[in-house]
């Protein structure tokens, strides 16, 4: 057994920018070293400038388990690409031990005892002591910078309505965020936190929807240790489409990639040596747009979760995907010399809660933030005997157990849970807590609706949601996953095209396959549509784990995958 | 200024003077061959080339009952070479003509910004023809989803 304090560590990428595309293996270099906070955050650091990127951390204060996925299929060009590599074959790719921290960070297999040998990773309080620590080595040459999807996902940002981690993320001091979820609060409270931020919130592609004219602030150059690096923002392009419109009602977005072109060439003319776009498209739509628009040196990839400890270079650019949930914290240190990019060290730093020492100032704020609401967020509601998690590109056992309290609850013949990729993990034989519970729902439209809807209506939103993932183009993807479905099977070619991928819809009450003609009764929640009714989907769940009290989870078949 | 029976909204056209019109009534029209036809009819048979017109419209339409769209054609716009119109269709609806816009050398640069209603994914296509009858084609598939399961 293998002590908490003595992990493997995890090594630098370092490489010219005009390098081949990978950097140097993760874990080579530093292979037999002994894991410990200062063989994590060591870094022979590179040329005069450093970006620091953390994303999606979906309001996650605390240390948590997230369980990479184990199905994260690509489509066209980009099939058997990172991200899109799961399990061995991404520990094959970037060489990475089985049964090691990096493994247990990145991947999903063995999870449960890797979890138990390893720890809980992220916690804010950690994530500031990486981020002092490298405000102390690169003094003012550095810039921090947030992804988005920062804050909403607990039961405390939702309580707060994003006020914990605003607070929470001005003690850290970024430079610049972008967003997603945080639209989620509607218009007013978004501008009433946008206008309190001591940072930018910056957004390229969000327009004012009446008169297409730009609603945020596009651009922010900063001025680092001699160095002008542009910042450009880019947030989710479809959140009027994947959540609520009438909560943004005055706000237009898109991908608008002729907007970003026109910034970088703005970024250029200003005398801006280094471009960077904060983005919050999602990796394989940044990696289009990498293609497409000359002139970025990084971009800051958020929105699908991907954790890839080394960069995709496409085109000259250097695209970085930092995790979710608090897991990782990355560091790019560019080296720029005669207004251009030289060359780059690059390190996935993973946040090991138990390696990493808490800054104390921080946990103490966490803990104010915290405060009025610990007893509810420690309430126990039940146990679980099953590992639960959300990810994967079908479904998540977290998933099946809202999906089944949503069919007993609501007594509905199917029920639907919809493909986000957040919520974080419980192990077998934790407690589920009202905190574990908001974690895999917290949101601001949670109503569980009970409605009756057509077999063809049900194969529609397959369908709908099936392009959403598997649009062979990109731009024309939203980044989650597939809607999970409870009472129903189906099978799926993510190669098909737009509605011939899903067939053998089949209701399981009755084993019959779901007809077209037919109306069924189903439940769901999280539905974008305004005035939707029925009780907040934690309640539904809370109801269901008091009627069982262990949960004990049979394997998933509803979905079959032709490939 | 509101675009009678297509639901398409004109913003405006920098400094063009253009005029909308009328598509044709009735149902007759419907689909990709329909659409082609209409296309045939502009450019009085000739088969447009790409480039020179841009159509600019969302990959994903926020709202299929107001989507934005513009378009925009490189021309000197002068006596002698300018953009005569352009032709907007929407290739999946009922009816696919959605507008035809009309410049002159007056109109100082031939750019135009709509809205168009979409009943569903499609094409939509814009034509532009020139002064001395060449014609050019851009398009552009608007995807028109039921939302909601992104995150």
């Amino acid at each position: 057994m293998i002590s908490r304090r003595e992990f493997l560590m995890a090594a630098v990428a370092t490489g010219a920018i005009m390098g081949p595309g990978t950097a140097g293996r993760w874990t080579r270099a530093f292979a037999q070293q002994r894991l410990s906070e200062d063989a994590l955050l060591e870094m022979q650091p590179v040329g005069n400038v450093t970006l620091v990127h953390i994303t999606d951390i979906h309001a996650q204060l605390k240390p948590v388990y997230f369980r990479e996925p184990s199905i994260n299929l690509g489509v066209g060009e980009v099939a058997g690409l990172p991200p899109h590599v799961t399990g061995k074959d991404f520990l094959t790719l970037y060489d990475i031990e089985p049964g090691s921290p990096e493994a247990y960070a990145l991947t999903s297999d063995d999870f449960t005892a890797l979890a138990r040998t390893y720890g809980r990773m992220g916690g804010m309080d950690r994530v500031a002591t990486i981020i002092k620590r490298i405000r102390a080595e690169r003094g003012d040459n550095m810039l921090l910078l947030d992804g988005g999807d920062t804050w909403q996902g607990s039961y405390t940002a939702n309580k707060t309505l994003g006020a914990d981690m605003v607070e929470v993320m001005n003690a850290l001091r970024p430079d610049a965020m972008t967003g997603h979820w945080e639209f989620t609060y509607g218009t007013d409270r978004v501008n009433e936190l946008v206008e309190s931020l001591p940072f930018a919130f910056l957004g390229s592609n969000i327009y004012d929807a009446e008169w297409e004219e730009p609603a945020f602030e596009a651009m922010k150059t900063f001025e680092r240790g001699g160095v002008k690096i542009a910042v450009i923002g880019q947030a989710f392009p479809y959140t009027p489409i994947a959540n609520p419109r009438w909560m943004i009602p005055g706000w237009s977005f898109g991908i608008r990639e002729e907007d970003i072109a026109t910034h970088v060439e703005e970024a250029r003319a200003g005398g801006a040596d280094v471009v960077v776009l904060l983005s919050h498209n999602g990796f394989d739509v940044d990696r289009k747009l990498a293609s497409r628009v000359d002139g970025i040196d990084v971009i800051l990839t958020a929105h699908t979760h991907d954790a890839l400890p080394e960069p995709v270079i496409v085109n000259d650019t250097l695209l970085i995907a930092s995790g979710s949930n608090g897991k990782f914290v990355s560091r790019v240190d560019l080296d720029v010399r005669d207004g251009a990019v030289q060359g780059f060290g690059y390190r996935l730093i993973p946040v090991f809660s138990d390696v990493i020492t808490p800054d104390a100032e921080m946990a103490a704020l966490i803990d104010k933030v915290r405060a009025p609401y610990e007893a509810e967020l420690a309430r126990e509601l039940a146990t679980t005997d099953t590992l639960l998690f959300r990810r994967g590109n079908f479904n998540g056992t977290f998933d099946d157990l809202i999906c089944q309290a949503l069919l007993e609850e609501r007594e509905a013949d199917i029920a639907l849970s919809p493909g986000f990729r957040w919520g974080t993990s419980l192990l077998p034989g934790d407690a589920i807590t009202v905190e574990d519970l908001h974690n895999a729902c917290a949101m601001t439209y949670p109503a569980a609706y009970r409605s009756t809807m057509s077999g063809q209506m049900l194969k529609d939103i397959l369908e709908d949601v099936g392009d959403n993932l598997f649009n062979p183009d990109p731009y024309y993807q939203q980044g989650g996953d597939m809607v999970r479905v409870g009472g129903m099977g189906y099978a799926i070619d993510p190669n098909a095209s737009m509605g011939s991928r899903i067939s053998d819809m089949t209701l399981f009450k009755t084993g019959e396959a779901i007809e077209p003609g037919r109306d069924y009764t189903v439940s769901g929640w999280a539905s974008v549509n305004e005035d939707t009714e029925g009780p907040a989907i934690w309640d539904v769940v809370e109801a269901w784990l008091a009627k069982n009290p262990v949960v004990t989870l049979e394997e998933n078949r509803s979905v079959r995958v032709n490939a | 200024m509101k675009l009678t029976r297509r639901d398409a909204l004109a913003l405006g056209a920098g400094a063009a003077v253009f005029a909308v019109a009328g598509g044709r009534a009735g149902s007759a029209w419907a689909g990709l061959e329909d659409t082609e036809k209409a296309v045939m009819e502009f450019t009085g048979g000739a088969t447009p080339a790409s480039g020179r017109i841009t159509l600019d419209a969302p990959e994903i339409a926020e709202n299929g009952n107001t989507v934005p769209i513009s378009v925009s054609v490189e021309s000197p716009m002068t006596d002698d070479d300018y953009v005569a119109s352009v032709l907007i269709l929407a290739e999946g609806n009922p009816n696919p003509d959605v507008a035809t816009l009309h410049f002159t050398p007056m109109s100082g640069a031939a750019e135009a910004t709509t809205r168009m209603r979409l009943a569903k994914t499609q094409n939509v296509i814009a034509v532009a023809k020139m002064s001395d009858g060449s014609v050019f084609m851009d398009k552009k598939e608007v995807k028109v989803t039921i939302g909601g399961c992104g995150g």
